[in-house]
């Protein structure tokens, strides 16, 4: 075969007098006719491009350490290679330290609101602040994010208010979600947040999805599509990875790896080495970082953007981080693991506490601006928190609307049914805490 | 010897000898095809079949919609069924794309194309193949502008899939999906019944702004030809037609079922003297409750079928919404012809369908009751 490529290469030559024609003969033959005989060198199979080899070994999965974690800062805030500070400005920095803590008091008081039954649920984001606010410091506002239900400091970073966080977990009538669904299922079109549903994974393919429609539209813009390491289980994790390579689209997958799916930690979640190993299966650029320094979170997710723009490709980070709080209002983490790990987790390694110490040796943050700040987190969180509970649920009419684009006939009838209903059976529901139907 | 064996005398002589019991060749189809036609006004028209209509109606948004995409298993080179031949080469690789075979992620992909401002418009190779999608379809397309309170929505989006029985289809060829997505508010699902209706109906779901299901009876995708408008047009979805006007007798189906029904409102005719009312629902999900009520008030009984399973098919809704808007003017209960309760069989196809002698038997049935 090769060698009579090579003859009609010589034919042609002559026929066409065509340089081009033979040296593209010569190049496809490669070296084939010039090593001894006619063995083919690398394997043809169209499903790979690797080499032969006569040794039966295994790929074993402890092949090496494991992918490893970039970082910017030490554990205990201070730049390691100043190479690597991102060297943002002081502005920038105090603006990411004061999302930070809004957010986490925020969650403290939202969290004890539920204890209190004034919301119905509640999730925090205590450790992983440095994963929101790092990622979409990175990005540009109007890029499009896709989240699970653990990235409010991207909402945050984004300046969605206070008043429209608690609005959502109260249902009342200022969430622009209708009081559909249940606390903490954000959404935005203004700051470019899909609104969050509860099933896990089912964002991955979606956010591949409306970056292909992105690319197509030359928009200028990537779509971030968070997800925890439980997720990554899904099968819709696997096909998201998948359909992004192939369909080259550019998406910035962005796992937040907590080590721990409500209960279930890592060690039963995978056997491999994290998520980040997946990603070069797939065909994706992938790095790991440290999820709790916030310059390292930055400096990925920076970089991983621009690969996803100018090269139209996906791109895998995996933020190693600890879930400090329980999954959510729900769950009593105690039962699964020691009181003790979290402690250890809340005192050391914290994004919050390692960014202040940056800030401090920057002399951009003392003792005093944090008292007020503090001060001033909670006077904010608990003004917006009155307002919202005062508030009316949206009229219970808004029940029957939105399934399709206009209300069908069948679901309006059932809306005039039910409003006989309620007419008629009033005190038994509980018709004063919502706004009148028109 | 080469010479003998080939000679027409050997042939003739030798020419294998095939009983009727033993054939195992084309079986002949359970219905015949009644093609529609469309009035003069309706301009030029040409010889279209199931396949290449629904090829000239996604040709159609491709050319009037700049962001519109169309992709699944195997479209790029034309698709297993031909519906998508030669849209590759016109429109380019970027809008006519195969992707990876993984319904789940079909559906996934093509929600978030549709968010993110392009008519996405999804192939399933086989309505059998739909379940892996089914959470995505079900948990997030349907519900993604309730739970948004309309901030986003993912209405530019169109599934289609080939259903129900082709003669040797089995458990897995020949599934009728509907019912499952019936029961999910924020869809709409939508059977064409023909070429023409195919053209129009597809047009009008791929414009419509919720996630419709565009369900293609396979069986008819080169049988059923008609002559299309070769003009673009659409055609009102949730709007049952009545194909033959009666007053004895309501007969409803969709897809490749009013074909059946429609023999079967002739054999009616002829054998019993009655007269049927053939309706196609068209759009199973929302349903033209209306038209079906006012035909059932006049005859004052149903016979509904569909290949589906009995159980909770389609036709189930159909007789509890009928029996409670019309009970004073029923004359006999709903009949129900259907599928059996058994995964769709190979070998016992012609045993398993709701075909023109079940359908006639229901007729009689209820006219006698």
């Amino acid at each position: 075969m090769a060698a009579s490529m090579f003859i009609s290469g010589a034919i042609l030559s002559r026929k066409l007098l065509s340089v081009r024609v033979l040296s593209e003969c010569v190049r496809v033959t490669n070296l084939r006719c010039l090593s001894s005989g006619l063995v083919e060198e690398q394997p043809n199979f169209p499903g790979s491009r690797s080499k032969w080899t006569e040794s039966l070994d295994f790929v074993q999965p402890d092949l090496y350490d494991g992918i490893p974690v970039y970082r910017v800062m030490d554990r205990k805030g201070n730049i390691i290679d100043p190479a690597s500070d991102p060297k943002l400005d002081k502005d920038t920095v105090v603006k990411m330290y004061q999302r930070m803590t809004l957010l986490n008091t925020m969650d403290r008081i939202m969290y004890e609101s539920q204890r209190q039954g004034r919301i119905s649920f509640y999730m925090t984001n205590y450790g992983e602040e440095g994963t929101h606010i790092g990622s979409a410091a990175a990005l540009d506002d109007n890029d499009l994010v896709y989240g699970q239900y653990r990235e409010a400091g991207v909402l945050m970073w984004r300046g969605f208010p206070l008043d429209r966080f608690m609005n959502q977990c109260y249902g009342n009538e200022g969430d622009q979600g209708k009081g559909r669904q249940m606390p903490v299922h954000y959404g935005s079109t203004e700051h470019n947040f899909v609104t969050i549903s509860s099933p896990l994974a089912t964002q991955m393919p979606q956010a591949v999805g409306s970056a292909y429609a992105f690319k197509r539209a030359q928009n200028g813009q990537c779509v971030i599509c968070y997800f925890g390491e439980g997720t990554s289980s899904e099968g819709d994790a696997h096909a998201a990875f998948n359909f992004s390579a192939t369909l080259e689209c550019p998406v910035l997958f962005f796992c937040r790896n907590n080590g721990y799916a409500i209960s279930t930690p890592t060690s039963e979640q995978y056997r491999g080495d994290g998520v980040a190993a997946r990603g070069p299966a797939y065909g994706i650029a992938t790095i790991r970082v440290d999820g709790n320094d916030v310059f390292a979170v930055y400096n990925a997710t920076k970089a991983a953007r621009h690969i996803t723009i100018t090269e139209n490709r996906p791109v895998l980070i995996e933020a190693m981080t600890y879930r400090i709080g329980h999954h959510s209002t729900s769950d009593d983490s105690s039962a699964y693991r020691s009181v003790d790990e979290v402690r250890q987790w809340d005192s050391t390694q914290h994004p919050i506490a390692r960014l202040r110490a940056y800030m401090v040796t920057q002399q951009w943050w003392d003792e005093t601006q944090e008292k007020a700040w503090k001060d001033d987190c909670k006077r904010q969180v608990m003004q917006s928190f009155a307002r919202a509970e005062r508030r009316h649920k949206p009229s219970w009419k808004e029940m029957f609307t939105d399934v399709y684009d206009e209300v069908p006939d069948h679901i309006r009838e059932q809306y005039e049914y039910m409003a006989a209903h309620v007419a008629e059976y009033e005190e038994h529901y509980p018709v004063k805490n919502f706004v009148k139907n028109e | 010897m080469k010479q003998l064996i080939r000679s027409p005398v050997f042939k003739r002589l030798f020419r294998p000898v095939l009983t009727s019991s033993c054939v195992i060749g084309k079986r002949s189809s359970h219905f015949t095809y009644f093609p529609d036609t469309v009035p003069e006004s309706q301009g030029e028209t040409v010889r279209l079949n199931l396949f290449q209509s629904i090829n000239n109606a996604l040709d159609t948004a491709l050319a009037t919609d700049n962001s519109a995409v169309v992709f699944g298993e195997d479209v790029g080179f034309g698709g297993v069924f031909r519906c998508t031949i030669g849209l590759q080469d016109k429109y380019g690789k970027d809008r006519v794309f195969n992707t990876p075979l993984c319904e789940q992620g079909i559906a996934g992909f093509a929600i978030g194309v549709a968010v993110g401002g392009a008519t996405s418009i999804a192939e399933m190779q086989f309505a059998d193949y739909i379940f892996p999608a089914f959470d995505q379809i079900v948990n997030e397309a349907a519900k993604y502008r309730y739970r948004s309170g309309n901030l986003f929505d993912c209405g530019k989006l169109t599934f289609r899939a080939p259903c129900g029985a082709v003669g040797h289809g089995a458990l897995y060829h020949s599934q009728s999906p509907e019912a499952y997505f019936a029961h999910t508010p924020g869809l709409k699902i939508v059977v064409p019944r023909g070429p023409i209706k195919a053209k129009g109906l597809l047009l009008s779901c791929i414009r419509d702004n919720n996630p419709c299901i565009f369900l293609e009876p396979k069986v008819l995708y080169r049988s059923a030809v008609e002559m299309v408008p070769t003009q673009e047009y659409t055609l009102p979805l949730s709007s049952a037609d009545i194909l033959v006007e009666g007053e004895d007798v309501t007969l409803v189906g969709w897809g490749t079922q009013i074909h059946v029904l429609r023999e079967v409102a002739d054999l009616a005719r002829q054998q019993l003297n009655v007269s049927c009312e053939v309706i196609d629902l068209v759009t199973i999900l929302p349903w033209d409750r209306q038209t079906i009520f006012n035909s059932v008030k006049k005859t004052g009984r149903l016979v509904v079928a569909h290949e589906a399973p009995v159980t909770n098919g389609f036709g189930a809704e159909i007789a509890a919404a009928v029996q409670s808007e019309c009970f004073l003017h029923m004359e006999a209960p709903v009949e129900r012809v259907c599928g059996f309760d058994t995964p769709f069989p190979h070998i016992y196809e012609p045993f398993y369908l709701p075909d023109k002698w079940r359908c006639l038997s229901a007729v009689k049935k209820i006219i006698n009751y």
